[in-house]
């Protein structure tokens, strides 16, 4: 872990930070009610939180897709590496370096997976050999990608399809990855496959990661620091390594209590009682 | 700040789930009756009744047919006129054939013979999709007007190639033909509009409605969930050509008095087309808005240069209506992509919770 991601980082070696953003979607629906995270340079920083707590939105926020789908960002404010960015439309954030890995994957599934990875190039200016060297580069880092680089993407098997949109962004050479869900639907041996990787660019690409993942027990074990969300409001951060231990998020998220059980039904009511937000 | 549920209790399902769950709501459709039924002929001139309500009325049933089709069913088609063109000529064939008969039994019977056609032209559907079952759609435009200009049976042998309505009565009183006035041509319209759209209110908000939306959002999962998509889709070919082929009918007999073939060209179904797409796919409030837009847009936009009193020639009226009214579909599309019934919507969404934002 560096020094930088150890303490949330303040103003001057954030890459991204988002000031207290409440988001409405479809004029009427608050989903997000202040959320703020930093994440520092060179830093993974976890999302954490059940089904509709909003780690999407926040994603979506961050990269302006939300306005796609109806969504509005009515108060606060978003920054990428000291500019604001809330008003930018998706493609120029992805020029200043700051790309989304979207939920689900979404490759263009009439091209081969060697054609995916180019598309995610679109926005270099750099020439041709730097492209070529990165592709090596994401090949290296992938190595099962480069075995199907000629099968079209739409046959590939979900971890390759995964691996595709990660390397996609990649190419685009960003400087921070917004990655949601990177283990849905995948085999606990994919998931940690692509997490390894995902640390592995960390450290040598120096890539910043904001991720927003369902599978806390493994999101803590690759992240540095973490934020939980509930129903559109942040109710916990810390390190990673601090929010592991911590009972109520071995309770809640882990599924493991620290105390020992007297009954099963002792546990239940204990479940039900307690919550972070009403 | 008057449009508010509040004390409005339920204290059944049924009255839960009801189209029109808020009481304003009620209110508002009884006013809209109340004045196309009472105020509209009474006070309404012969222009107001003749051309702008009942082409009106027409073509908003036709749009609800074509929105059965394409915004809840979700399949494209280019070829509505010539179903309206189908329920037209039989029409017209069934009310020579037997003259004695009531002429609305003609007008309603006249759809069920379009809906069979539309079965026919459906039946690809099942394979094709989306702009490919658009052109298969063409196909039946442009066969189906061949048919209204080359069979002469069609039009009876006329040497003029069109249709003439001949006088009916209803109840001694004529209407249909010259001597039909607009008033009770209008009551006639105005209750089968009324009728139908209460019908189809009533089916897509119903088992079958939501069969054929769930088909649109998503076929597969659809027929995962044990739906069968060839009867789903073609009963949704089936109602669509049924209503248009009413308004196609209603177009002859109550608005127009005559037609030929060219009346049911390719433009006519992509005005139908626009007017679906301009109110609001999947959307019964938006097939009226649609044709409003589309019909009675361009006759406000052509009395304006005279009401104020600007000397303009005939022909550059024309022209700025085109303009105009082009113009304005253009700026509500880019207002809301998802077509004026989601303006509306979204308008009575912010004054529910006027005046706060959420």
């Amino acid at each position: 872990m560096t020094q930088a991601a150890a303490t949330p980082a303040t103003a001057r070696d954030a890459i991204l930070t988002v000031n207290n953003i409440e988001v409405i979607y479809n004029h009427v629906i608050l989903v997000l009610k202040g959320v703020s995270l930093t994440v520092p340079q060179g830093g993974i920083v976890a999302l954490l939180g059940a089904n509709g707590a909003g780690k999407t939105t926040t994603l979506k926020a961050i990269s302006n897709l939300i306005r796609a789908e109806r969504g509005e960002v009515t108060k606060g404010s978003i920054e990428f590496s000291g500019e604001r960015v809330d008003r930018l439309r998706p493609d120029d954030l992805v020029r200043r370096g700051c790309i989304q890995v979207m939920e689900g994957r979404h490759c263009f599934g009439h091209l081969t997976i060697e054609e995916n990875l180019m598309t995610g190039a679109f926005t270099r200016r750099d020439g041709r050999k730097a492209v070529a060297s990165d592709l090596e580069q994401v090949y290296a880092f992938f190595p099962r990608l480069k075995q199907r680089r000629a099968s079209l993407a739409g046959y590939t098997s979900g971890g390759e399809q995964q691996m595709c949109a990660i390397g996609r962004a990649m190419m685009s050479r960003p400087r921070m990855i917004l990655l949601d869900e990177p283990s849905m639907g995948l085999a606990p041996q994919v998931v940690e496959e692509i997490f390894e990787i995902v640390r592995n660019l960390n450290t040598t690409s120096n890539v910043s990661f904001l991720l927003a993942e369902q599978n806390t027990n493994i999101a803590l074990r690759y992240a540095h620091y973490g934020y939980i969300l509930e129903s559109g409001r942040i109710v916990l951060d810390g390190e990673a390594a601090a929010l592991r231990e911590n009972q109520d998020v071995k309770e809640f998220y882990l599924g493991v209590s620290g105390a020992e059980r007297k009954s099963f039904r002792e546990v239940k009511h204990y479940k039900r009682r307690k919550r972070w937000l009403a | 700040m008057f449009y508010r549920e509040v004390g409005q209790f339920k204290t059944n399902y049924a009255a839960d789930q009801a189209i029109f769950p808020i009481r304003q709501d009620r209110i508002g459709l009884a006013l809209i009756l109340l004045v196309a039924f009472i105020v509209i002929p009474l006070f309404g001139g012969e222009f107001l009744i003749a051309s702008v309500m009942i082409p009106f009325l027409v073509l908003a049933l036709a749009a609800i047919g074509l929105n059965i089709l394409v915004g809840y069913t979700g399949l494209i088609s280019l070829g509505a006129a010539a179903f309206m063109g189908v329920g037209a000529y039989a029409c017209y064939k069934l009310s020579t054939i037997f003259p004695e008969v009531n002429i609305v039994v003609w007008i309603v019977a006249s759809g069920f013979v379009s809906a069979a056609v539309g079965v026919l032209f459906g039946l690809p559907s099942l394979r094709i999709k989306g702009f490919y079952l658009a052109i298969a759609t063409l196909a039946a435009q442009f066969f189906l007007q061949w048919c209204f200009q080359r069979v002469p049976w069609l039009y009876n042998y006329n040497t003029s190639g069109a249709i003439e309505v001949p006088t009916h009565t209803l109840f001694g009183v004529p209407v249909t033909g010259a001597s039909a006035t607009p008033v009770t041509r209008y009551y006639v319209v105005l209750t089968i509009v009324v009728g139908m759209t209460w019908v189809a209110a009533n089916l897509v908000h119903g088992r079958i409605g939501r069969n054929w939306m769930a088909v649109r959002d998503m076929d597969i999962a659809a027929q995962l969930m044990g739906i069968r998509l060839l009867p789903a889709k073609l009963l949704a070919f089936a109602v669509s050509s049924f209503y248009v082929g009413v308004a196609g009918a209603l177009m002859v007999f109550m608005w127009l008095g005559a037609a030929e073939p060219e009346a049911f060209n390719i433009n006519q179904s992509f005005i139908l087309l626009f007017m679906v797409i301009i109110g609001g796919l999947g959307s019964l409030i938006g097939s009226f808005l649609g044709a409003a837009l589309i019909h009675i847009l361009p006759i406000i936009v052509r009395m304006v240069p005279d009401a104020l009193g600007i000397p303009i020639g005939a022909a550059t009226v024309e022209h700025l209506t085109f303009i105009i009214t082009g113009a304005m579909i253009i700026f509500f599309l880019v207002v809301e992509p998802h077509g004026l019934a989601r303006l509306w919507a979204i308008a009575k969404q912010k004054l529910r919770v006027w005046p706060f934002p959420y």
